[in-house]
């Protein structure tokens, strides 16, 4: 009778997923298949059904701005995500130890995440910009010879976006491990306090290992916000200057639409997806087998 | 909906009022002109359809990239508008190919496109003697415009005849702590200065062989070569904050007096129109040096995607030839900064810049298509990525050399 109902109950709940599934299905996977499918043909505005094997596949790995943008998001991945687990991590830590301005910080860092990038970029831009922003600032306060042009540097752009995003995402970060950290028995804590391990040592060398669940579930999100890297390089610089902040999704998207070959960029797409695959993978993996070292 | 309010309202009259000019010829049209000035110039259009006797209904939409490419997507999808704008290119080349364009060879024939219309932009839209497009404006994007203002202050007393003077200016202005060259660095804008350098400075037959026949011994040539390096030199006149500015925030410089020049379409007579400066008296405008300068010719133009329906068809051929007409083009012109696109139309009402820029185009030698008039837009694309590459690093010429046959011949 119980079992039976337990039964009902999961049918139900799979009738449920029906509708998800079928989505994820046609339009994720039926989307990929499809551009993987373009990317084998000499396709230009409109779809055609030839076959020219790798032929986009060579174009695009002979082409300038795609490798350049390739390194460019090898770059700005390590730096973000680094960046947004140390200052996310340190966010919690406070927040977790009550200081005192831990709800100001935890409101300051939550709230870029709920905002557009759209939007902020274009304030990001004109804070940067060195004729409008910071540096005209500091230089009419009497400071003038006080420089901070990276916006406008072939050599430093890549870093503002890096700025920017970390701004946005350390808050997401914060309250992944955030919650890692509540759901910790509180005897450790208590144990800590007792043997008055200093805080840097608790949370390095206790804590930290305890968090490997959520911060791996931090950096599979990060990751895929790397990947998708394009409306902080639209908002902020346009890939330039130059060519000097490029990204792979905006050689996609310039040539979908503007460049009118949209078997290149289904190229570009389908080798995008598989070197996020290649990254993740061993996260995803190592997540799976935690989880399951846990249940 | 409509139907709920008449339950509520006597208004039967008015519904038999509106199904009537059902009849009336109907073309929804897209377009990306959505700045003010534009609006303004588009409405015109609209205006001679209605006054044709069709209803226009107005589809636009921001950015000409996204128009085009929902224009594309709903042709292929059989929910094509009666009529979609695109620049007097080959960006329809391939809506032409696949048959999925009407002809308009009875309008053409009947307005004597041959003889009115400038070669370039006949050459973007008669494709094997067929037309395809309904020509609207006449841009020219490497215009020299120059604030009077900020010359007088830095002692340049004439305006610039060849690229020597103008170093010179330039560097009059830089002594005199003004912004030398107004620039706005994005790939499309560094793009402009590069095809002014091109067709000034190599001259019309190197532009040709470099973008009609893409030459790879031109393009290797001492001249091209040359024609690279006066690009770059420029780049040492413009100011730090030039990277990633928009075109209109470059010629708010020139209006505020605070730059001298910005090379840029004769889009920007709009803004200065705005901030009530005339041409002649608060700025100037050379459309090249010396007396053969060729002069650049970017067109727009609207492409009618073949349909089943009887009625569509009358609509798109009625609005062909409605916009093409000479009152409108004059008027549109007006408003949007153009050029009209018919040699028969008496412009003495528009501005000096557009008069000179029509007697210019009376010379049919000077007259020279647009870099997209030959390339495609992937090509161009490319191309466009390597010069900005080039203005904002250091890069040996002839790298760029070979990387522009290498694109070019893709």
């Amino acid at each position: 009778m119980n079992t039976r109902r337990i039964d009902r109950g999961l049918r139900r709940a799979h009738l449920a997923l029906v509708p998800m599934a079928l989505v994820a299905l046609v339009c994720y996977l039926g989307a990929t298949l499809w551009s993987l499918r373009i990317s084998l043909s000499s396709s230009r505005s409109f779809p055609v059904s030839d076959f020219v094997g790798l032929a986009q596949y060579r174009r695009l790995f002979s082409n300038e701005r795609w490798l350049h943008s390739l390194g460019n998001l090898a770059t700005y991945g390590l730096l973000f995500v680094a960046a947004c687990l140390v200052i996310g991590w340190l966010l919690a830590i406070l927040i977790e130890r009550e200081v005192r301005i831990g709800g100001a910080l935890r409101l300051v860092f939550l709230y870029p995440y709920a905002m557009s990038f759209v939007a902020t970029g274009l304030v990001w831009q004109w804070m940067l910009n060195p004729g409008l922003g910071i540096q005209e600032a500091v230089r009419r306060w009497g400071f003038s010879e006080f420089r901070f042009d990276w916006l406008v540097d072939q050599d430093h752009a890549l870093y503002t976006i890096v700025i920017a995003t970390v701004w946005q995402a350390s808050g997401l970060v914060m309250t992944i491990l955030l919650a890692g950290m509540r759901g910790i028995d509180a005897d450790i804590w208590r144990a800590a306090r007792i043997d008055a391990v200093p805080a840097w040592r608790l949370h390095l060398w206790v804590i930290a290992p305890m968090l490997a669940a959520p911060f791996a579930t931090a950096t599979l999100l990060l990751l895929t916000g790397v990947a998708k890297l394009y409306d902080a390089v639209v908002a902020m610089t346009q890939g330039g200057p130059g060519t000097a902040s490029e990204v792979p999704t905006k050689f996609i998207m310039d040539h979908l639409f503007g460049r009118a070959n949209i078997a290149l960029a289904s190229a570009g797409a389908a080798v995008l997806v598989l070197s996020a695959l290649i990254v993740m993978m061993p996260l995803f993996y190592a997540r799976a087998r935690s989880n399951r070292r846990n249940a | 909906m409509l139907a709920l309010l008449c339950l509520a309202l006597p208004c039967a009259a008015a519904v038999a009022a509106q199904a009537a000019p059902a009849a009336r010829p109907r073309a929804e049209v897209l377009h990306w002109w959505t700045s003010g000035g534009e609006a303004a110039a588009v409405r015109t259009l609209a205006d001679a359809y209605r006054a044709a006797g069709g209803d226009w209904v107005d589809t636009a939409i921001a950015g000409n990239e996204q128009a085009r490419a929902v224009a594309l997507s709903r042709i292929v999808g059989n929910d094509a508008p009666a009529a979609a704008l695109f620049n007097a290119s080959r960006q329809f080349r391939e809506l032409i190919d696949q048959g999925l364009l009407i002809t308009l060879d009875d309008v053409a024939q009947r307005e004597g496109w041959d003889a009115i219309l400038p070669e370039p932009i006949l050459n973007a839209v008669r494709v094997n003697g067929h037309y395809y497009a309904a020509p609207v404006s006449l841009h020219m994007p490497t215009w020299i415009w120059y604030s009077k203002v900020a010359l007088r202050k830095a002692g340049v007393e004439k305006e610039p005849t060849s690229f020597a003077e103008l170093f010179l200016a330039l560097d009059k202005l830089k002594a005199a702590g003004l912004i030398p060259l107004a620039h706005g660095g994005q790939a499309w804008q560094d793009n402009i200065v590069f095809r002014a350098v091109l067709a000034n400075l190599g001259g019309r037959e190197l532009y040709l062989k470099a973008f009609r026949d893409r030459d790879p011994a031109a393009i290797a040539s001492p001249q091209f070569r040359e024609v690279l390096s006066t690009f770059k030199r420029l780049h040492s006149y413009v100011d730090a904050g030039s990277p990633g500015r928009n075109w209109n925030d470059a010629t708010a410089l020139l209006i505020s007096n605070r730059a001298g020049f910005q090379i840029m379409g004769d889009w920007v007579k709009a803004e200065f129109s705005s901030a009530s400066k005339l041409p002649g008296r608060d700025y100037g405008c050379i459309p090249g040096f010396g007396a053969h300068s060729p002069y650049i010719i970017q067109g727009d133009a609207f492409v009618f995607p073949r349909s089943t329906s009887a009625a569509t068809l009358r609509a798109q051929k009625l609005l062909a030839s409605a916009i093409t007409g000479r009152a409108t083009q004059l008027a549109f012109s007006a408003l949007k900064g153009s050029i009209p696109i018919r040699a028969d139309v008496d412009v003495s009402t528009l501005d000096q810049c557009a008069r000179l820029g029509v007697s210019i185009m009376k010379d049919r030698s000077r007259q020279l298509g647009n870099d997209e008039t030959w390339l495609t837009p992937d090509q161009n694309g490319a191309l466009a990525d390597i010069l900005t590459d080039y203005w904002n690093r250091d890069l040996a010429v002839s790298t760029v050399q070979q990387r522009i046959v290498a694109a070019l011949t893709d």
